[in-house]
């Protein structure tokens, strides 16, 4: 099947088998391996982008699905040579060790914060309940995404466009 | 040594490594694409135990895209036996371990057959296409069952399921009494037996491997904790000559010990490759990795402790069975005898035996996960002395304090062989109980005790120590494991002044490039940003030991320490001769030799490009800065801690929910505050997962019933509290950072921590005992029975 899909601000064109998943589509045709696969039952969260805005797992989205989307990976965040606030946070809290499950939490505390942009730590827990991580106990990601909460409503009293682009 | 104006270690350096972890411009091993790459696909066993009578591969080499389909009868002669490096008796009996099965299976996912295609997808689907005729034989799967007389075989040709026993006896060993005496004299003689489950290390990156057979050497990319052990292994199990092959660790996704092997499917990717002259990648899913990847813990532990009535312990008796599964895979027989030094834990009884019956079922094979074998040990030990804690209606620490060895006594030698370098049990206790406010905690307690709360309050104690860093060559040694425990460094002073740091210890999360550039940039007096650290590949770094039982702080960088005094070594007579003094004359400190008592001096970087430019050197000194350690430890390092949890369980619902959780680790000098505190909320949160959540689970089959992320449980964000982390610093006196190693700390203390608390919550209705993971259902069932009991 042709799809045509916009990865990371690119429009791409392709023919897929229709059981191409969107992770697949992403790392084994577009060279997106930024993205990773952790699981085959959709509980790791490891894959997680966004399409049209909001998070999805990728394991669990054909890529004829996101026909005329919009995807955002890891790799789309950082915008000219700056680091998305999220991904800054996830450094600066120390919120990854081995880092395989970071792209995954850091898209999906995207969208958490776009939801609910002042989580409290059971909100934030929640929230990110989808997504596991080996490695920290998930007491610095906590702290990450709260801090990066705060990041982001520093950045609100700048122009509207970025903070919301920022978010979403 | 040398110290800079602002000393790096110690520091709360932000990771090096993040910045391409945070952005994906990231380097799994699955990502690597080569020219003519194949894509492996391996067909796994249904069945725990059978004769294989027929495989028909028909069917799948004429499906879409497939190269090639192998069986074991195709790899028989190439294959050899996959390595046991730990023969821990001289009669261990040892079955020969194919990586793909050739005319039996033992136990549930093993490979049996591989496809080669174009793409994974059409690899995948060809698997299907093969038919494999399996003759079913008795599956052998409970411990105890496995290991007495007259049970049905896993391998029959060895005629026992039990592979090996070791023991250790204080009496024999001259380190102590004779524990039979002491049971036998003691006021007080407890005996209970605990139930280590089987658990699933599960790092976030499955395994993958690409092999390309392409160049003058074999290269083999695998997500492997061990790319040295790795190379040595592949060359002696495939009798490849070792200089023709090459493996790389590149980005690892975390090990946790489970990387920590020669895995059948790197021999087989392996092998593949050779036949066909082309590269070729295996990356297994989530449920093959659960099912083939080696698995943890799964021992049986009964213990004898004697103690007087004042509460002094005066022996302990372990009698282990441990689970070695199907196979014994790289130290799998090795796993309970790194417990065997542990279970007298931070106490000074004086009498101890230990003997262990490593048995076979039809499993996949067990090997190490953090902790290894110590975390087991701890267990036992601080469950018992909560045990006898409440025989004797004494407070846990209390009588803890009465029998732990105090910190005027150290250096210890325990009654189990080893010596305590350091540390101070008393400290780490005040603190904890201060940070955890344990009056507090006990007087709530006893209020909701008295006016019958349904939701009881309980306060669980931990106090361990560890031995880590391994280690000692010599003792490795001694205890018939095939290799040594030293570890490599290299440094290279570049002209320009910056500095690539080698490591042969080789990191797959724990924040290497941070940690040793921050002790470089001390030693060297460079910038921290100045040093890169290059690691995982063994033409770059030709010599190591890798990463596993919280070496690489107190071997690995130790070596990098004794490599940077070189380095100034070396360098001090080009310094002398550019300002023409006597060496004697020069002191090194930050970064400059200067000559002392003037402000003449020259940095470390203009003797570097002095040294590259060769233009004026002394005579007969060879124009190079760069040099090399090799750091073989004296002794083990001993990190201890006291851990505290407090647990909230509904009696009504047997639901537990960790309402705070202390620790209080000394782990020696630290490096990075912030990855120690991130190294210890990982341990704390896999030791908790299990006492609460994880098990391996197989039916009366032998399939693996907990086979993916939906049924064993990895603890989520919700499933986790906050913990409060606080430090004490006593040094460890056998190296010199006085560092000890903080990979394993968290793991080992938290799960007896946790279950004590739950018991000490219950305790008051007839209850001494849960077996993990301590679920709502088991917890309640306890509760039940116990108060059955008493009606």
């Amino acid at each position: 099947m042709r799809i045509s899909v916009t990865v990371d601000g690119t429009t791409y064109n392709d023919d897929v088998e229709p059981r191409l998943l969107l992770v697949h589509y992403l790392r084994d045709r577009l060279g997106k391996v930024g993205t990773v696969i952790g699981c085959d039952t959709s509980n790791c969260g490891a894959c997680t982008v966004h399409l049209n805005g909001y998070s999805v797992k990728s394991c669990s989205v054909l890529a004829v699905q996101a026909d005329g989307g919009d995807v955002t990976t890891v790799e789309g965040l950082s915008r000219d040579g700056k680091l998305h606030p999220v991904q800054e946070a996830f450094r600066d809290n120390h919120a990854l060790q081995c880092g395989f499950c970071t792209p995954g939490m850091i898209m999906q505390t995207i969208d958490l914060l776009a939801e609910d942009p002042h989580p409290d730590e059971l909100a934030v827990r929640h929230g990110l309940e989808g997504n596991l991580c080996r490695c920290t106990g998930y007491q610095n990601i906590v702290k990450a995404v709260q801090d990066a909460a705060h990041r982001l409503e520093a950045k609100a009293g700048a122009p509207k466009a970025d903070s919301a682009e920022a978010v979403r | 040594m040398t110290a800079t104006a602002e000393p790096e270690i110690g520091k709360a350096r932000v990771r090096k490594e993040d910045e391409h972890l945070i952005t994906g411009r990231t380097r799994w091993t699955d990502n690597i694409v080569l020219p003519g790459l194949q894509h492996i696909a391996i067909l796994r066993s249904p069945v725990a135990h059978a004769r294989i009578t027929a495989i028909d591969t028909t069917a799948a080499r004429g499906m879409p895209g497939v190269v090639a389909v192998f069986t074991g009868a195709d790899l028989a002669a190439e294959q050899g036996s996959l390595p046991n490096a730990w023969p821990i008796t001289e009669d261990m009996k040892a079955p020969a371990a194919p990586s793909l099965a050739v005319d039996t299976v033992n136990f549930a996912g093993e490979a049996v057959a591989v496809v080669v295609a174009r793409s994974a997808y059409e690899a995948q689907d060809a698997l299907e296409g093969i038919d494999v005729d399996y003759d079913d034989l008795p599956v052998v799967l409970d411990l105890a069952a496995a290991a007495a007389d007259g049970a049905e075989l896993v391998h029959p040709d060895l005629g026992t399921n039990v592979s090996a026993v070791w023991t250790f006896d204080s009496a024999a060993a001259g380190t102590g009494g004779d524990v039979e005496d002491a049971i036998r004299d003691g006021e007080v003689v407890l005996r209970r037996t605990y139930r280590q489950q089987r658990l699933i290390p599960a790092f976030m990156e499955p395994r993958s491997v690409v092999v390309d057979p392409t160049g003058p050497q074999l290269t083999v990319w695998s997500a492997t904790q061990i790319p040295h052990i790795l190379k040595l292994m592949l060359a002696m199990t495939l009798d490849i000559p070792e200089h023709k092959v090459r493996v790389i660790a590149p980005d690892v996704g975390g090990g946790f010990g489970g990387k920590l092997q020669v895995t059948p499917e790197e021999v087989i990717a392996l092998l593949v490759a050779r036949r066909l002259g082309k590269p070729v990648k295996y990356t297994e899913s989530r449920s093959e990795s659960m099912l083939a990847a080696h698995h943890g813990r799964d021992q049986i532990q009964k213990l004898t402790l004697a103690a007087r009535r004042d509460g002094t312990v005066t022996g302990l008796k372990v009698e282990l069975l441990a689970d070695m599964g199907a196979y014994l895979r790289l130290v799998t027989s090795g796993i309970p005898i790194l417990g065997a030094f542990m279970f007298n834990g931070i106490y000074k009884f004086p009498a101890y035996h230990f003997t262990c019956t490593n048995v076979f079922t039809n499993k996949v094979p067990t090997d190490a996960y953090r902790g290894a074998g110590r975390p087991e040990a701890t267990f036992a030990i601080e469950r018992m002395m909560d045990e006898l804690a409440a025989e004797l209606s004494r407070d846990p620490l209390e009588l803890r304090a009465q029998n732990w060895i105090t910190h005027e006594e150290f250096p210890f030698d325990t009654v189990a062989g080893l010596t305590y370098d350091s540390g101070n049990y008393e400290a780490a206790t005040a603190q904890a109980r201060e940070l955890f406010d344990y009056d507090a905690l006990r007087r709530e307690q006893a209020e909701r005790r008295e006016r019958n709360d349904p939701v009881q309050l309980g306060i669980g104690t931990s106090t361990f120590t560890e031995m880590c860093g391994l280690a000692p060559s010599r003792v490795l040694g001694s205890l018939s494991y095939g290799a040594g425990g030293w570890e490599h460094a290299a440094i290279r002073m570049l002209p320009t002044g910056k500095v690539e740091v080698v490591t042969g210890s080789s990191p797959h999360g724990q924040g290497h490039e941070t940690a040793w550039s921050q002790i470089v940039a001390d030693q060297l007096g460079v910038p921290f940003e100045d040093v890169e650290v290059i690691h995982g590949d063994t033409q770059s770094s030709p010599r190591g030991l890798d990463t596993y039982g919280s070496r690489s702080l107190a071997v690995g960088a130790v070596a990098v320490v004794k490599a940077a005094e070189k380095v100034i070594a070396k360098a001090k007579p080009f310094a002398a001769h550019m300002m023409e003094c006597a060496e004697d004359d020069l002191e090194f400190t930050d970064g400059r030799f200067r000559v002392t008592g003037t402000e003449k001096a020259v940095t470390l970087a203009e003797v570097a490009l002095a040294v590259f430019a060769a233009h004026d050197l002394p005579d007969g000194l060879e124009p190079n800065l760069d040099s090399e350690a090799t750091y073989d430890p004296d002794n083990f390092s001993f990190p201890h801690g006291t851990h505290l949890c407090a647990t909230d369980v509904d009696t009504e619902t047997g639901e537990v929910r960790i309402r705070s959780y202390v620790c209080v680790d000394d782990i020696g000098h630290v490096v990075n505050p912030l990855i120690v505190d991130g190294q210890v909320h990982g341990g704390l949160a896999q030791g908790i997962a299990q006492a609460l959540y994880e098990e391996a689970v197989h039916d009366e089959s032998g399939t693996l019933l907990s086979g993916s992320f939906a049924e064993y449980l990895l603890p989520s964000a919700v499933d986790l509290p906050m913990f409060t982390t606080g430090r004490t610093e006593t040094p460890a006196t056998t190296n010199p950072l006085g560092v000890k190693g903080v990979g394993e700390a968290g793991t080992i203390a938290s799960t007896p921590a946790v279950v004590n608390a739950i018991i000490d919550a219950v305790r008051h209705l007839g209850v001494s005992d849960i077996e993990m993971p301590c679920s709502p259902m088991r917890v309640w069932q306890a509760i039940q029975t116990a108060e059955g009991g008493a009606r």
